[in-house]
């Protein structure tokens, strides 16, 4: 920062110190100003910003000590030096309790104020820094990419932003492809684990062995081709959240191995006895059926209650298919800006294909389609023919899996082809009026539906 | 009367001849007319018996008082331990932007550290303090460059460690400001 930038306001009842104190700095190139009592500095305090405060003890009326809470009040990070003519402990401790950041008796020799002051500068700047690299992190770590409006999307929000303050283990369960690490990002980034680093942990993706030293780290020859000590993701992830991709395909060995860490928190490298204490929270995700894993003993279930303290179930995106357009155009988006192509839109017809497609890969699947499309389009909008699927086009058979929805499309279907006459729609579906209003308004449906 | 000397007012020195480097370097560099003021101070309202020290900011006052017609800065040179209320010491003080510097030779003299006395390392160590404040006259601030006469000296090492010259920017700086045009008071 440019010293003219520094703002510094001396307070103190003597015209001399104010004088001298005054030139000092404005040698130094400081912006400074000076005010005999605390409510002439209250008012400066008010008009600008200050970096630092000098501050005298005794003055008429309020004194420095007095002073520097309401200083806080105003700015916390405002660094207050308090200067005495008589000096005394009580004071000095009295003052640095209250976030004075230094207490220095009259008359100073030059070279330790000027360390004084330059220390103080360097807490201010770094505190500020602090602050803007903070910013920095959570700009970086907000998720922006869980995109939709649907009610079961928004569902999914609401658990994410009531878990997120908490250290609860949270379980994350949804298809290939539906976000579960992103959901896992967004939990740790609302945390206040967040300027700790996410540590993931693809346990489908390792062999067992691997698996042990990814997890707790190996000391130099602990086995062959260990060369050196390496910390494992446990230990990296300490004070943050470590995250557990794929947590069904571990082996029961690996599961008692987890189960020990997680409550004791503590582990040991492989190849040492000496343990590792760590502070982790805990999120996991699966795409298989723990329960019935846990039935056929393939899982513990002593872990599973251990990982299962909240669960979060992602929604597959033909569950939400109100979300599709959002995506589709997020990507859209997203995907020409990085690639620098003009391609703007999607057709009206190539979103009625990407509407009625069965998306079994889910939104990983809706975002590659996307991105091949932007890559291959000749036109600055996504056409039919520029779109292609990685798994046979398959369209949703319409209704949905579930029998409400199932239920849902036939209703819908008798009430359109009678065009609404409620006697007749409930005459074919055999069922009478009042349940068929009551059909109606479960299923939310509607002329236009 | 344009405004165009620098006039310099020995204060208590034991031998004067310790400013004669200072008529020649100023002019330089300043590109002053450089001349000697005698001016009688009354060095007993500074005084500060408690600490036997004086009190620098009176002595800048008087000197600055009723300055000749053609002065555009003044300096003094005072062989007296000098001092400002917060701090233990002081090499010298100048008004920033302003028409008067003091420096003092007391804590410049090698003798006052119990060196041998050395008028010539005393007469160097002079001329960059002076140099020094009257570059803050100028509306120069301390430089960082450790070699630049404006680098900030608390200790007589730094004073030893800086050059008696300008670094290139606060040459630039000093060589913006107006020279002569008009009068700083």
């Amino acid at each position: 920062m440019d010293r003219e930038n520094i703002g510094i306001l001396i307070v103190d009842d003597e015209l001399s110190v104010r004088d001298s104190l005054t030139k000092w700095f404005e040698a130094d190139g400081y912006r400074v100003d000076s005010a005999e009592s605390a409510a002439a500095a209250m008012v400066k305090l008010r008009e600008q910003a200050w970096d630092v405060i000098l501050l005298d003890i005794k003055m008429p009326g309020m004194d420095g000590i007095e002073f520097n809470r309401h200083i806080k009040q105003v700015d916390k990070d405002i660094i207050v030096i308090i200067m005495t003519a008589y000096a005394s402990v009580d004071t000095a401790v009295e003052a640095l309790k209250d976030g004075v950041f230094d207490y220095v008796v009259k008359p100073i020799d030059p070279d330790d104020f000027t360390h004084i002051i330059r220390n103080a500068l360097e807490k201010r700047r770094l505190s500020q820094e602090n602050v803007q690299l903070r910013q920095k992190i959570e700009d970086l770590t907000t998720p922006d990419e869980i995109i939709g409006t649907s009610p079961k999307l928004k569902r999914v929000m609401e658990m994410i932003a009531s878990v997120a303050g908490t250290d609860a283990t949270v379980m994350i369960r949804g298809e290939s492809g539906s976000g579960k690490e992103l959901v896992a990002r967004a939990i740790h980034s609302n945390s206040p684990r967040r300027y700790a680093p996410i540590i993931s942990i693809n346990c489908g993706a390792i062999t067992d062995t691997l698996l042990e030293s990814e997890l707790f780290g190996h000391e130099k020859g602990a086995f062959t081709g260990a060369i050196s000590q390496r910390k494992g993701k446990l230990e990296r992830g300490d004070k943050g959240t470590v995250f557990f991709d794929e947590i069904g395909n571990i082996s029961l060995k690996m599961q008692m191995d987890l189960l020990r860490v997680i409550e004791t928190k503590q582990f040991c490298r492989v190849g040492s006895d000496k343990p590792i204490n760590v502070d982790f929270r805990i999120i996991s995700a699966t795409n298989k059926n723990l329960e019935e894993a846990i039935t056929h003993g393939e899982f513990r279930e002593d872990l599973y209650f251990r990982l299962n303290v909240f669960t979060i179930d992602i929604p597959p995106i033909r569950e939400r298919q109100e979300d599709i357009p959002l995506l589709a155009n997020y990507f859209l988006r997203n995907c020409a800006n990085s690639m620098a192509k003009n391609v703007n839109g999607i057709s009206e017809d190539a979103m009625k294909m990407l509407l009625k497609y069965e998306w079994p890969g889910n939104v990983r699947e809706l975002r590659n389609v996307v991105e091949r499309a932007v890559v291959l389009a000749p036109s600055d909008i996504i056409q039919p023919g520029d779109l292609s699927f990685p798994f046979a086009y398959r369209q949703k058979e319409p209704g949905g899996d579930t029998l409400d929805e199932a239920e849902k499309v036939h209703i819908a279907r008798i009430l359109d082809r009678v065009e609404w006459n409620i006697s007749q729609a409930a005459n074919i579906l055999g069922i009478d009026r009042t349940t068929l209003y009551s059909k109606i308004k479960k299923f939310q449906l509607s002329k236009k539906n | 009367m344009t405004p165009s000397k620098l006039y310099i007012i020995p204060i208590e020195l034991t031998d004067v001849s310790v400013i004669d480097p200072l008529f020649t370097i100023l002019a330089q560099c300043f590109r002053l007319n450089t001349a000697l003021y005698r001016k009688p101070i009354a060095l007993d309202r500074a005084y500060d018996p408690k600490r036997n020290q004086y009190y620098s900011s009176e002595i800048l006052a008087q000197i600055i008082n009723d300055p000749p017609p053609d002065a555009f800065r003044v300096l003094g040179v005072v062989g007296l331990d000098i001092y400002i209320p917060v701090l233990t010491y002081l090499y010298g003080e100048a008004q920033f932007k302003g028409l008067g510097a003091l420096t003092s030779t007391f804590r410049l003299n090698p003798g006052f550290y119990g060196n041998p006395e050395d008028p010539h390392l005393l007469q160097d160590r002079l001329v960059k303090e002076a140099v020094h404040e009257v570059g803050h006259t100028y509306g120069l601030i301390h430089c960082s460059h450790p070699a630049c006469v404006m680098s900030s000296s608390t200790y007589i090492e730094d004073v030893d460690e800086k050059t008696a010259s300008f670094c290139k920017s606060c040459h630039e700086r000093l060589a913006a400001f107006p020279l002569r045009q008009e009068s700083p008071l």
